[in-house]
């Protein structure tokens, strides 16, 4: 596949591995802030490249993880209902609620399907006028105007029978979050390339300078990955703290001017809980009034509730980079992806379920 | 024996060609499943007029046959796949094929079938004549015979359309132990083709993720290929047919089985790129993705070679590769050099496959 | 973030520009997405797609630049070590 499979050249990896070797002479911690580029780095084995030097700390970027469990909960009462086709990103089925997950409803006799976009949910409710149909709107800002676009074009229609649960969560206010806490060891970003794709990178500037982190917005590819290390580990050395784009190839400064403008539109910035981490203020997007027809959560008529994690689950720790998934006991025990306690153990970004798949024996050789 | 390219979908005049034999009842009924009348006549104008032969004529409850001299091969499956036509192949042609496959997979010469049909209620007769005649003419490629059966009709809503269960008997004419547990450090391990086609090709189709592709399920019988390499005295310690569960299941089952460690290269194990494409934008490993007529072989060093170019001769794996090897007798790991020449585990793949999305 | 992947634009229909929506060529396979956000997006052109939308046109010319990029800093060390040697091609934003 072009623009995909050229990125992955061993040859290349190898050359950029051995430039990141020559230039480190201190340990680094640097943080891939997006789910994507934790699976990459980790079914490719970027991190083995690297010198031990360099620590790569997995970021909370998986926007299945973080979706609060209330939500999960709300989506859980909302699909069992007789007269609703619930639709979802596929990732989102094995996510455990409080007691059960969305694959069990729909093994109950729930009406739950995937759909690729959210716009097949658009589809779904003009076909099927006697239902309601009810699409799971989680992700980052990548996510966002797709699901805009949506609500938008159901508005359009004037559907009546369609809804979303919005979930949405934004990056930058988490890498502030994360920057402020008092344990955080992040000393460089890999910012997520695609949600920059959309929003720019003009937000970060303020958080470099704020926290003296250089922040690059990089790819998703194992060149794209290298070359972002490559890029703060060269500011690191010199102690500069800038916002660098490795993505060149699709992010431009500005982003996307026309989704910006259509997320606008739709969604306004609200509070949210981030699942594991907690509340971060104005890091979530919500439907505004004008589309408070299309809140599932307003038209459901559901009460917020508040439900506590199992204790043993350590996501959260994992996913603020505080420890790494084989350190939790759980772990590989009670925790396996067959039966998951947390979201990162489910979601094929999260990094618990990274690790699983590919790291469970502490001792692999590389080659 | 011919490859799947003559197992094809029923042409569009099927209906003209090869007209449905029971024209009084456009669907089937319960009695069709009831002992009675009804239930006779399936059997008589669809089962027995397509798989005809005299075995099966004697319509007895069991079928007595000869065996020739040799092990006996025995194996057993049932194919409930969703949708039940789909590119490359169906429901019938895959129980045919497949049955036929897990006997090759012992190094067998397939014989004889069952066929045994759970039939939902409503199921149109036409659909099930397609899918009666699909077996028919892979049963007759393949030189085997569909020789005892059963029928049974389930209530509308109970049984989602038509689940086949198939059993086979083989014979084994060799001396070879082909099983996990004769798998040997320094064993090669070759494919016969590439990965993932069966898989995607039922992925497009699937509801809410349908993709315009021309993938094919590369359903086939690949029992002759392994009758040739046994025929040419290579050294074969275990054979896998590739289904649910892909590559990295099969991997994973050798290497618990035989106690082994066992090392594969990404960049040998071919994929096609369409497959590659369609996985990428569904989030799929193509090493877990399901195969039909795929299967590996670990074979003793010194006959790899050989092995490779016998399997390159045939039309069913034509696109045969070696992919890695056997390190040594340890604790069971699957490891994967991968794209960028760094080494991971190759885990077996956990549950249903979601496509991964977001 | 989310799984976004590159194809190329065979054919667009559509004339309001916030339903566009193009046939995309990913390596063979085809599906459509909508190309609301990429209104400057032609047939011929790469873009990189999250679940059934374009997000992003493929800047060809910056996609090469990666392969090139060691190199470009190899002779920008060197540069440092001579400074009157002439100034290599221009680097990363």
């Amino acid at each position: 596949m072009k623009y995909l499979d050229e990125y992955r050249d061993g040859d290349l990896a190898q050359q950029f591995a051995r430039e990141i070797h020559r230039l480190t002479t201190r340990p680094w911690n640097i943080m891939e802030v997006c789910g994507g580029q934790t699976h990459a780095i980790v079914k490719f084995g970027i991190d083995e490249l690297l010198p031990k030097q360099i620590t790569l700390i997995h970021g909370p970027g998986c926007p299945v993880c973080v979706t609060p469990l209330e939500m999960i909960d709300k989506a859980l009462e909302i699909a069992a209902r007789p007269d609703v086709i619930f639709t979802s990103f596929g990732d989102m089925l094995r996510v455990p609620g409080s007691t059960t997950d969305l694959l069990a409803v729909k093994a109950k006799g729930g009406d739950v399907r995937i759909v690729y976009s959210p716009l097949d949910a658009v589809k779904l409710a003009e076909q099927n006028p006697a239902k309601e149909i009810v699409f799971f709107g989680v992700g980052f800002e990548t996510t966002a105007p797709a699901t805009a676009m949506a609500v938008y074009q159901a508005a359009q229609k004037k559907l009546e029978n369609f809804s979303m649960l919005i979930s949405h969560v934004l990056v930058p206010p988490a890498i502030e979050a994360l920057m402020s806490s008092p344990n955080c060891r992040v000393q460089g970003f890999l910012a997520a390339g695609h949600v920059c794709a959309v929003m720019g990178y003009e937000e970060y500037p303020p958080i470099a300078a704020k926290y003296h982190v250089p922040i690059v917005v990089t790819g998703f590819e194992p060149m794209d990955i290298l070359q972002g290390i490559l890029m703060v580990v060269q500011q690191l050395e010199s102690g500069r703290a800038e916002v660098e784009n490795q993505y060149t190839r699709a992010v431009r400064r500005e982003g996307n001017s026309t989704a910006q403008e259509l997320i606008r539109k739709v969604f306004k910035v609200m509070p949210r809980k981030w699942r594991g981490v907690g509340e971060i203020p104005q890091s979530g997007l919500g439907l505004n009034d004008t589309y408070a027809a299309f809140d599932a959560e307003k038209k459901f008529g559901l009460a917020d509730h508040h439900v506590d994690e199992p204790a043993e689950c350590l996501s959260g720790l994992v996913l603020q980079g505080q420890i790494k998934p084989h350190e939790c006991p759980a772990f590989g025990a009670k925790c396996t992806p067959e039966h998951p306690l947390g979201a990162t153990m489910v979601s094929s970004e999260g990094a618990c379920a990274a690790y699983y798949r590919y790291r469970r024996q502490p001792a692999v050789a590389g080659k | 024996m011919l490859g799947n390219d003559s197992i094809m979908q029923p042409a569009s005049d099927f209906s003209l060609n090869c007209p449905v034999p029971i024209s009084q009842y456009p669907n089937v009924l319960m009695a069709h499943g009831g002992g009675g009348k009804l239930m006779h006549q399936l059997i008589g104008k669809m089962f027995l007029t397509a798989f005809g032969n005299p075995l099966l004529g004697t319509q007895h409850d069991s079928t007595v046959v000869g065996m020739p001299a040799g092990k006996l091969a025995f194996t057993t499956d049932s194919y409930v796949v969703r949708p039940i036509f789909f590119p490359g192949g169906d429901i019938g042609s895959m129980a045919v094929h497949g049955t036929v496959n897990d006997l090759a997979m012992s190094g067998a010469r397939p014989l004889y079938l069952s066929s045994a049909f759970i039939i939902e209620e409503g199921l149109p007769m036409e659909t099930l004549w397609r899918v009666v005649c699909s077996m028919r003419d892979a049963a007759r490629l393949c030189g085997v015979q569909i020789i005892t059966g059963d029928t049974k009709v389930v209530d509308k809503g109970k049984g989602d359309g038509l689940f086949i269960n198939t059993a086979g008997i083989g014979v084994v004419e060799h001396q070879q132990q082909i099983v996990p547990q004769n798998v040997q450090p320094g064993d090669v391990i070759l494919i016969n083709g590439d990965l993932g086609r069966h898989g995607m090709a039922i992925m497009a189709l699937r509801e809410g993720l349908e993709f315009e592709s021309e993938i094919e399920s590369d359903s086939a019988p690949v029992a002759d290929v392994v009758l040739q390499l046994l025929k040419a005295g290579i050294e074969i310690h275990c054979l896998r047919d590739l289904t649910r569960g892909g590559l990295a299941s099969a991997l994973n089952e050798i290497a618990e089985a035989a106690g082994v460690r066992i090392e594969v290269v990404e960049k040998s194990i071919p994929v096609r790129e369409d497959v590659h494409a369609a996985c990428e934008m569904l989030g799929l490993d193509p090493l877990h993705v399901a195969c039909e007529g795929r299967f590996i072989a670990f074979i003793a060093a010194r006959d790899a070679e050989r092995a490779l170019s016998i399997l390159r001769g045939h039309a069913v794996g034509a696109g045969a590769a070696v992919i890695g090897q056997v390190a040594e007798k340890t604790s069971p790991l699957v490891i994967l050099q991968s794209a960028i020449g760094v080494g991971r585990i190759l885990d077996m793949p956990s549950g249903e496959q979601l496509p991964r999305i977001c | 973030m989310c799984l976004a992947i590159p194809g190329k634009i065979e054919s667009i229909s559509g004339d309001d520009p916030l339903s566009r929506m193009g046939k995309i060529n990913f390596g063979g396979i085809h599906k459509q997405a909508c190309l609301a956000y990429v209104p400057e997006a032609k047939v011929g052109d790469y873009v990189i797609v999250h679940v059934g939308f374009a997000l992003s046109v493929v800047d060809e010319e910056e996609a090469h630049k990666v392969f090139g990029y060691l190199k470009q800093m190899e002779e920008l060390a060197e540069l440092e070590d001579n400074p009157g040697a002439p100034l290599p091609e221009p680097g990363q934003t």
